[in-house]
């Protein structure tokens, strides 16, 4: 045939333009491809002339925008990466503004709001500080404002709303009508707790009401993430920016250090919450390639440290020094450990097939696992000595709930790499756990105060 | 005869997940298939079958491995997996179920259609 070389463009411009859609991948494309090439193939065969067999053959496939958005339904993950779908239904300009509108006047409202106490004398900073207030209802100040962001840019629905009010009126009843003493134990019980259990309530919003499915908690995951590095981000720019203020206005003479610890750093720090928000809705693709590479620079980093140190306290046989904020220290290890583990999963393609860094992923988690077990061998040993106070039952609580994630993630990761299982098992379990940790911090934040009489 | 949209889409699971009982498949040949079974009355738009097949992927259903085909072009190849042929006697009751009380219902239809008012 004389055309060969103008079919191969053909199909080669096709592919192009095909590429140019995020929610389908080049494996995807060449599954694709192939099934074109055997249609072109079969239409030549009954007698086409090839530039009609490409026609015919493309048209049967279907429309690209239609056929990219069938695949992006089907891969919310590659949508996440993806700020527009299509101009159907991705964001237009118009709802990108109201977007804009929205965070910027939540984030102001949410500056305001933590002032507002000062009104009736209850001061942030200074000699006459109300510490204790603020310590309790921090969270207050800025997660309502942020559900209230997501409920509107989602749409929620008359009774979404309702629901989503019943967890911050019950927090802000818990944390200012029960009699904590000043400095206590619950005080700061609650003062850690309350931000988690709100903060895994905003996931309601997030999801449009939808959270029971999996897609958007798993999105609501990546969303944490995201935020963390953006909020990260700008703390960084906000710490630089009020370390100059204080330096040059030290230059002619003026203390602005009142000024920012009663204005600028509060009202700055609620505020950035909704904007950290807003950044990861509508900049998403910016920053998904951040979340990868944090987690491939610090899982091998993380990996060898506590290989190194399960080493050493098996060479040395010298036990972990029970001190009390051993355990609480242990729990961060675990947290940041199923952290690294979370960014990894949600960055993860999970149809890719196991690979070398899934096996030092299993690896990171099997030396956690480890070390909190000497941790808590090392614990039970002062509980069962000193008996049951809350920061020892809380700590030693959220530590159980992280080892009965990471151990049965763990034997999935396994699972996963003799070729078991598919990777969206390992995604499950991860999704369906969440609903443990917010019922533990309610638990804490509702009960504990009362079991342990506000010590 | 254009068949409604939802049907099609109802149908195609099991449709897919019967074809590849057959045996192991790909992507066009199933498209053929669905055509050679429904005497070409059932009309897909051909791409929409790949993001169906990646579904039951996900879900464990089907099994894809890349593979040469006989023109030496790189081919996914999709097998049923035990809980795909599990899921397919599923939909299968089912769909006899509802194929059952159609027919019931076609009968009722011609009755009342044959008999005067």
């Amino acid at each position: 045939m004389v055309n060969e070389g103008l079919l191969e463009e053909r199909i080669g411009e096709w592919r192009q333009y095909f590429r140019r859609r995020q929610a389908v991948h080049s494996a995807d494309i060449e599954e694709l491809e192939d099934h074109l090439r055997s249609q072109i193939d079969a239409l030549r065969e009954a007698g086409l002339h090839e530039d009609e067999a490409f026609l015919v053959a493309v048209k049967r496939l279907g429309e690209l925008d239609s056929l990219s958005r069938e695949f992006a339904n089907e891969y919310s993950e590659r949508l996440w990466k993806q700020l527009v779908v299509s101009p159907e239904i991705g964001a237009s300009w118009l709802t990108a503004q109201r977007d804009t509108a929205a965070a910027v006047g939540l984030a102001i409202a949410a500056g305001v709001a933590i002032k507002i106490p000062e009104l009736f004398g209850l001061h942030i900073s200074g000699p006459r500080a109300d510490a204790s207030f603020y310590v309790r209802n921090l969270s207050l100040f800025a997660l309502p404002f942020l559900a209230g962001f997501f409920a509107l840019k989602r749409g929620l629905h008359r009774r979404g709303w309702y629901w989503l009010a019943v967890p911050f009126v019950v927090a802000g009843l818990v944390a200012n009508l029960m009699p904590f003493k000043p400095n206590s134990h619950t005080e700061t019980l609650i003062a850690i707790h309350l931000p988690i259990a709100l903060w895994l309530m905003v996931c309601f919003a997030y999801a449009g009401g939808q959270w029971r499915r999996h897609d958007q908690r798993m999105n609501y995951v990546r969303f944490s993430g995201e935020w963390f590095i953006y909020y990260t981000l700008i703390a960084l720019g906000g710490g630089t920016l009020m370390g100059f203020t204080l330096f040059i206005f030290r230059a002619i003479g003026l203390d602005a250090e009142p000024a920012l610890e009663e204005w600028v750093l509060p009202c700055g720090a609620t505020g950035a919450v909704i904007i950290g928000a807003w950044l990861v809705e509508s900049k998403q693709s910016v920053i998904e390639n951040m979340a990868p590479v944090l987690t491939w620079l610090f899982t091998p980093l993380f990996t060898g440290l506590l290989l190194i140190f399960v080493v050493t306290v098996l060479w040395t046989g010298s036990a972990i020094d029970v001190e009390r904020e051993v355990l609480i220290g242990f729990d961060l290890l675990l947290v940041l450990v199923l952290g690294l583990l979370l960014y990894a999963i949600s960055a993860r393609d999970s149809q890719a097939p196991p690979g070398r860094f899934d096996v030092l992923q299993l690896l990171l988690v099997i030396c956690a696992l480890i070390v909190d077990a000497f941790a808590l061998c090392a614990i039970a040993a002062r509980i069962s000595e000193f008996g049951f106070s809350p920061n020892k039952t809380a700590a030693l609580g959220m530590n159980l709930l992280l080892l009965v994630n990471l151990g049965w993630s763990a034997f999935l990761y396994a699972r996963f790499l003799a070729r078991r299982i598919s990777f969206t098992r390992l995604e499950r379990w991860q999704t369906a756990y969440i609903p443990a940790f917010a019922m533990w911090t309610w638990i804490v934040v509702l009960l504990f105060p009362v079991i342990f009489n506000y010590r | 005869m254009i068949i409604d949209k939802d049907l099609v889409a109802a149908s195609a699971t099991p449709l897919v997940l019967a074809i590849l009982s057959e045996g192991e498949s790909y992507g066009y040949a199933i498209i053929k298939r669905v055509g050679e079974l429904s005497g070409g009355e059932l009309e897909w738009t051909d791409g929409m079958l790949y993001p169906l097949l990646h579904r039951l992927e996900r879900n464990d259903l089907v099994k894809a491995v890349w593979a040469e085909s006989e023109t030496g072009r790189r081919r996914k190849y999709y097998r049923l997996t035990r809980a795909g042929v599990e899921q397919l006697a599923r939909q299968r009751r089912q769909w006899q179920v509802v194929d059952q009380a159609m027919r019931g219902v076609w009968r009722l239809a011609a009755d009342s259609a044959s008999q005067p008012a």
